[in-house]
């Protein structure tokens, strides 16, 4: 079963939960970070990196002026702004460019060079515990995502077979890179912070992931949070009007959020930590597996 | 650099990694500000209106890039659409060529080159944007249908209204609230912004981000102060955190302490500047540093970072 990590809300604890999540889950399973713009699970975890690939897209990089006839057919194709015509001369900005191809296909003089944009890197490995993993990272001042995303989606499908579990630490938001994420699992897993903020963005983020038609279910990180009166009762008030399995809560702890901003895994803080994650672990595959067969 | 008579201060608030507290922070900003103009960037899942509580002035639909379709009806299957997409859109079902929202680009490549002309190409309503009043000033701020993509576009149009209302109402600052992570609407965000504030947090993870964050700054050439919240959770990771900052030329414009008067604060749908708490006092600092902020002249003219591009062989 593949499971996404997700949230509406940036910084509910989806890294957290799933660094957590690992070190409990009683079968064997791979690991997949895939906020690629910002990947923080190797920070935790602490994979061996055996190999790196590089993901790049084919870009118009330069103009032949010899052969260039100036019809302007490359830059009325391009959607994105990428080719302009500067008097005489045909000017390319290979940064805006989508790799849509249509510049060369309409080109009649074969004009144009083509060039690598690189967008960010694939990154596969090992924990030490054997747990197969996989990351990508994208290249700082790159625009387009999803395309390293899809291709480490597809690194995943040569490495785990589709009865293998995978726990994937998802970007945050519900717009393109949350979305892709989310297409390519079995099921979702929210990670809600019950704050006034998290709560707007968790009804976005149900809005958004329910028209998947994927089993989702809930988990409250931070409850009873000093200060944010009402805040669990709100999650939980509207998990049960909308028939979401609130499958349990993390406690708000200084202690722990000290821990995790030295590195370490909230499982690891001692024995009470340890058996709340594996029975939260045990309710997520028994929730999911139930809701999959329903 | 930003002079009140010529130039519109655009101060945009990001931090790589989500859940810093820039919301929070903004909201407490926007009670402090004089003469500006709010915006709420983080489009997908905004939050900054759950304080400010706009009262909307006007609201225009956003109509975000084109989508392929293709008219089964005048289509004669030849396949040259599937085989020009370089998006894997185009799928084979049941005898007919269809297009995958999800995955079209909205290039146009196959619009265009269809020879029966039968895939259509037509606008998506994408959500709302609107002009708002709050008690603290006009804002601009929009939402996405859920699920929708183009947040970078629609960034774009947010930042175009709130200079447009800032010019034609003489403000002189425009603050933002921008989205997490460091791809297509941060960056949108920093296009032409004159200040980047990046709120960050002592962990490994607010480090590991903010130094990416702030390399996309310097990629576009645009200063970078930092703001670290919650610092007492880890008071030996904020003084490394400093000295990482000042070595990469990165203003410094303060602490916030871990305070559950900010959670209590947001719970009553008010800025922490707006109670009594001395939490209130701290960013007061913070604000009255970053509005006086200049930053040095070198400072916008760091190098790019290497081109990304290498020839194909």
């Amino acid at each position: 079963m593949r499971i996404a990590i997700a949230s509406g809300k940036g910084g509910a604890g989806k890294t957290t939960l799933t660094a957590s999540l690992h070190r409990v889950w009683p079968r064997s399973h791979v690991l997949a970070d895939t906020d690629v713009e910002a990947p923080n699970l190797h920070l935790f975890l602490h994979p061996q990196v055996e190999h790196t690939e590089v993901v790049s897209i084919v870009v118009p990089m330069a103009v032949e002026a010899a052969a260039c006839t100036l019809c302007g057919k490359c830059r009325s194709i391009c959607h994105f702004g990428a080719i302009a015509r500067f008097g005489q001369k045909m000017t390319l900005f290979p940064d805006m460019c989508h790799a849509c191809g249509g510049c060369f296909s309409v080109c009649g003089s074969n004009a144009l060079v083509k060039g690598q944009r690189t967008l960010g890197t694939i990154e596969l490995g090992h924990l030490a515990d054997g747990t197969s993993y996989v990351s990508g990272t994208t290249r700082i001042g790159e625009v387009m995502t999803p395309p390293v995303l899809r291709r480490l989606l597809a690194e995943l499908d040569t490495m785990a077979e589709n009865s293998t579990d995978v726990l994937l630490d998802s970007p945050p938001g519900v717009s393109c890179p949350a979305v892709t994420v989310a297409r390519n699992v079995n099921a979702v897993l929210l990670v809600v912070d019950p704050t006034p903020f998290g709560m707007a963005d968790f009804r976005i983020a149900w809005e958004a992931f329910r028209t998947l038609g994927l089993p989702l279910a809930v988990i409250i990180n931070r409850a009873d949070m000093p200060g944010n009166t009402g805040g669990d009762a709100a999650v939980a008030a509207f998990c049960q009007d909308h028939a979401l399995p609130l499958i349990g809560a993390v406690p708000f702890s200084r202690e722990a959020a000290k821990w995790v901003a030295q590195g370490g895994l909230i499982a690891d803080m001692g024995p009470q930590w340890h058996t709340l994650f594996a029975r939260m672990a045990n309710d997520i595959l028994f929730t999911f597996g139930e809701m999959g067969h329903a | 650099m930003p002079d009140a008579k010529t130039e519109i201060h655009e101060i945009v608030v990001i931090s790589g990694k989500g859940g810093t507290g820039k919301t929070s922070l903004v909201a407490a900003f926007a009670a402090l500000a004089q003469n500006t103009v709010f915006c709420d960037l983080d489009v997908d899942v905004p939050d900054l209106h759950i304080i400010l509580r706009p009262v909307d002035r006007m609201s225009t639909p956003f109509m975000g890039g084109n989508k392929a379709s293709i008219r089964s009806d005048a289509c004669i299957t030849c396949g040259q659409c599937h085989e020009i997409c370089h998006f894997d859109a185009i799928k084979w079902q049941d005898g007919t060529f269809f297009i995958d929202p999800a995955l079209c680009e909205g290039c146009g490549v196959c619009v265009a080159l269809c020879p029966q002309l039968a895939i259509d190409f037509p606008e998506a309503h994408c959500g709302v944007w609107h002009i708002s009043d709050t008690r603290f000033g006009p804002m601009v701020h929009a939402a996405l249908v859920p699920g929708q993509e183009n947040s970078g576009r629609l960034v774009s149009v947010l930042k175009r209204e709130a200079r447009a209302l800032a010019k034609r109402e003489g403000f002189t600052t425009i603050l933002c609230d921008g989205s997490p992570g460091i791809g297509c609407p941060v960056i949108s965000s920093l296009a032409g912004a004159t200040l980047a504030v990046v709120v960050t947090e002592p962990s490994i993870s607010g480090l590991h981000d903010l130094e990416r964050v702030a390399g996309v700054c310097r990629h576009f050439r645009v200063p970078v102060g930092v703001v670290i919240n919650r610092w007492d959770l880890n008071p030996e990771g904020t003084t490394d955190m400093e000295n990482a900052c000042q070595k990469a030329g990165y203003a410094i414009f303060g602490r916030v302490p871990f305070d559950a008067a900010m959670a209590h604060a947001t719970a009553q749908g008010l800025a922490a500047t707006e109670t009594d708490a001395p939490l209130g006092h701290t960013i007061k600092k913070i604000w009255q540093t970053i509005v006086t902020f200049r930053p040095a002249a070198s400072a916008t003219l760091r190098p790019f970072i290497p081109a990304a591009q290498t020839p194909l062989d």
